[in-house]
């Protein structure tokens, strides 16, 4: 299905544009793909197409660029999409706790989504709040200084929170 | 986050009870009160100002801060930019967030007052992706500036002319190396340049570029109000002032800390950040992000300075320390590094992109148990073809603290081949 922006992410499009050269519009990419993921909740083909077809470049550079970040999605998460840092700090203060508790509540281990798409999870490197350790980013939102208990009183919110739309960041 | 403050507050205020990104308070207390005659004062006073403060860049590499800047030409036609690090990643490291979460006003006026220096009219504030709600905080505080003439054409009537732009990363740790955050700036994959030419000369867009870490350009206003001189001697004598040190992993008070540069580690550990969690033994310390070299319990008394760690075979980094004690098993903390650096290397230099991944397989291989006895010199001698193969730092990176834990923890990895892999650990 072609893609094309909404009104609103039009007018985020062209306030990007504005922070850069006019002969390097190409600086806009990693922002303007952040607003076809807001608006699609992914990144499709044809949504990396448009935006190659926007910045006048071409949908190869779109890709090459596009498949380097972890953040750029190219395919749709869950819900709630548990991050899970398990790089050191973490790991001493334990987040391997947390994934076990992910799999005994969601289902779902890093990698995986629930069947009713509520939960996604993923295992990330360092999310630069090593003092307060262990951290989980559930879509944008820290989670700080996490423990069992209030993991636990967290994912079973999230296990009852009404949801809609699946929700694009 | 901590707010015990043993050393001196210059740069870490939050717990004071005030918001700083309001631009009100921050100004109430003293904020851009001075940057109208700052903007017509001596380009060069004022970078001989940062000079003398001995600021040496605290991104990691310790780089004075001064001196880098006098890399730019000196005449040319092209537009100089500023660009600002604030891709914080390096596992153990969180002082740049506390800026751009609490105090971004320190480092937009940091940002004024060096693109000045600089001859820049432009600057970008590059910042990780995860940061979703720093970015806005930033955005806002940027957009309180414009509103308040503090930013813009013609700033307070100086003619001097600034805009900043902020610009998000995406989720790569490389875009932390300079060259490769300009990669990525600039909407290409983040695969660091070959240098030289360095940035000062051909940077963003082809221009002359200076790329600064967060916490070195928060700095420039504390260094104006107080004098480069008395900054520098808040510290040792080739380390300028204070610095957040951040700490974490095995402590009772895990958290960042503003201490004098210089400030011994053993007193760190178990003064500042009271002692070792539940009085562990403590088994290893990693000085300043996952990239140093680890010390042992009986090498860290210890000054954490860039000179200091260097005569035990470490390095200051970040400043990020992380304490790890009895009965962690090394091999599962050496297993968590390497997997990162395995994940984190942008696939652009052969020694890194396969060997890293080497590394990797070949710890899990101790841990597994499926590890024969050659292994332990094998993983030694991976690192070594790594190190000093590569474009960037992130091979070395990833070399230094294996081989540190071979050769000052051999005995887990011997262990580990005659017991057939680790017991799963708690």
């Amino acid at each position: 299905m072609p893609f094309e922006f909404s009104k609103e992410m039009e007018a985020r499009f062209a306030k990007v544009l504005e922070k850069y050269p006019a002969e390097h519009k190409k600086a806009a990419l990693i922002p303007a793909l952040y607003l076809v993921q807001e608006q699609h909740g992914y990144l499709t083909i044809d949504g990396m197409k448009y935006i190659a077809g926007r910045l006048d470049i071409s949908a190869s550079e779109v890709l090459n660029t596009a498949t380097f970040y972890t953040l750029l999605r190219k395919e749709p998460h869950g819900r709630f999409h548990l991050q899970v840092c398990t790089n050191v700090s973490c790991f001493l203060r334990g987040s391997d706790d947390l994934i076990r508790m992910i799999r005994d509540k969601c289902g779902i281990g890093p990698g995986e989504m629930s069947d009713d798409r509520r939960f996604s999870c993923e295992e990330v490197q360092c999310l630069a709040a090593c003092g307060t350790a262990p951290v989980v980013q559930v879509n944008w939102d820290y989670h700080e200084k996490l423990t069992t208990e209030s993991f636990s009183t967290l994912l079973e919110e999230l296990q009852s929170r009404e949801i809609s739309a699946p929700e694009g960041a | 986050m901590a707010t015990e403050n043993p050393g001196t507050n210059c740069l870490l205020r939050d717990g004071d009870g005030n918001d700083y990104t309001d631009l009100k308070v921050y100004q109430k207390a003293g904020g851009y009160a001075k940057l109208k005659e700052r903007l017509t004062m001596s380009r060069d006073d004022l970078r001989e100002e940062v000079v003398k403060a001995n600021l040496r860049g605290r991104g990691g590499a310790g780089f004075p801060a001064g001196v880098k800047w006098g890399f730019l030409p000196k005449d040319t036609d092209k537009p100089v930019y500023l660009v600002i690090n604030a891709d914080e990643g390096e596992p153990g490291t969180f002082k740049d967030r506390y800026f751009l979460q609490k105090d971004p006003h320190r480092l937009l006026e940091g940002c004024i007052l060096s693109s000045y220096a600089i001859r820049s009219n432009a600057c970008y504030i590059y910042t990780r992706g995860e940061f979703y709600d720093e970015i806005q905080t930033i955005d806002k505080a940027i957009a309180d500036l414009y509103e308040a003439g503090l930013l813009g054409k013609n700033i307070l009537g100086t003619g001097y002319d600034l805009d900043i732009y902020q610009h998000p990363g995406a989720g790569a740790y490389i875009c932390g190396e300079e060259t490769a955050l300009l990669e990525s700036l600039e909407g290409k994959a983040g695969q660091p340049r070959m240098k030289p030419p360095f940035p000062a000369i051909v940077g963003l867009f082809g221009c002359p570029t200076i790329v600064n870490n967060v916490e070195t350009i928060a700095a420039v206003p504390v260094i104006l109000d107080m004098g480069g001189d008395n900054f520098a001697a808040l510290g040792t004598e080739r380390n300028g002032g204070t610095k957040l040190f951040g700490i974490s992993g095995h402590v009772k008070k895990p958290g960042l800390y503003e201490l004098p540069m210089g400030f011994n580690m053993k007193k760190f550990i178990y003064e500042v950040a009271g002692g070792t969690l539940d009085d562990r033994p403590l088994k290893a310390v990693i000085p300043g992000g996952s990239s140093c070299p680890m010390l042992t319990p009986d090498e860290i008394d210890i000054a954490m300075d860039f000179d200091s760690l260097k005569t035990v075979g470490s390095m200051l980094g970040t400043g990020g320390a992380i304490v790890i004690c009895e009965p962690t098993s090394m091999i599962d903390v050496i297993l968590r590094i390497s997997r990162f650096y395995s994940h984190e290397s942008c696939g652009q230099c052969t020694p890194c992109r396969e060997g890293t991944g080497w590394l990797y397989r070949l710890i899990k291989g101790f841990k597994d148990g499926t590890a024969r006895p050659g292994d332990i010199d094998t993983l030694y001698n991976a690192a070594e073809h790594i190190d000093g193969h590569t474009i960037c730092a992130l091979g070395p990176a990833a070399a230094w603290p294996v081989q540190s834990v071979v050769r000052k923890f051999r005995h887990e990895f011997e262990a580990a081949i005659q017991n057939g892999g680790l017991a799963e650990t708690a």
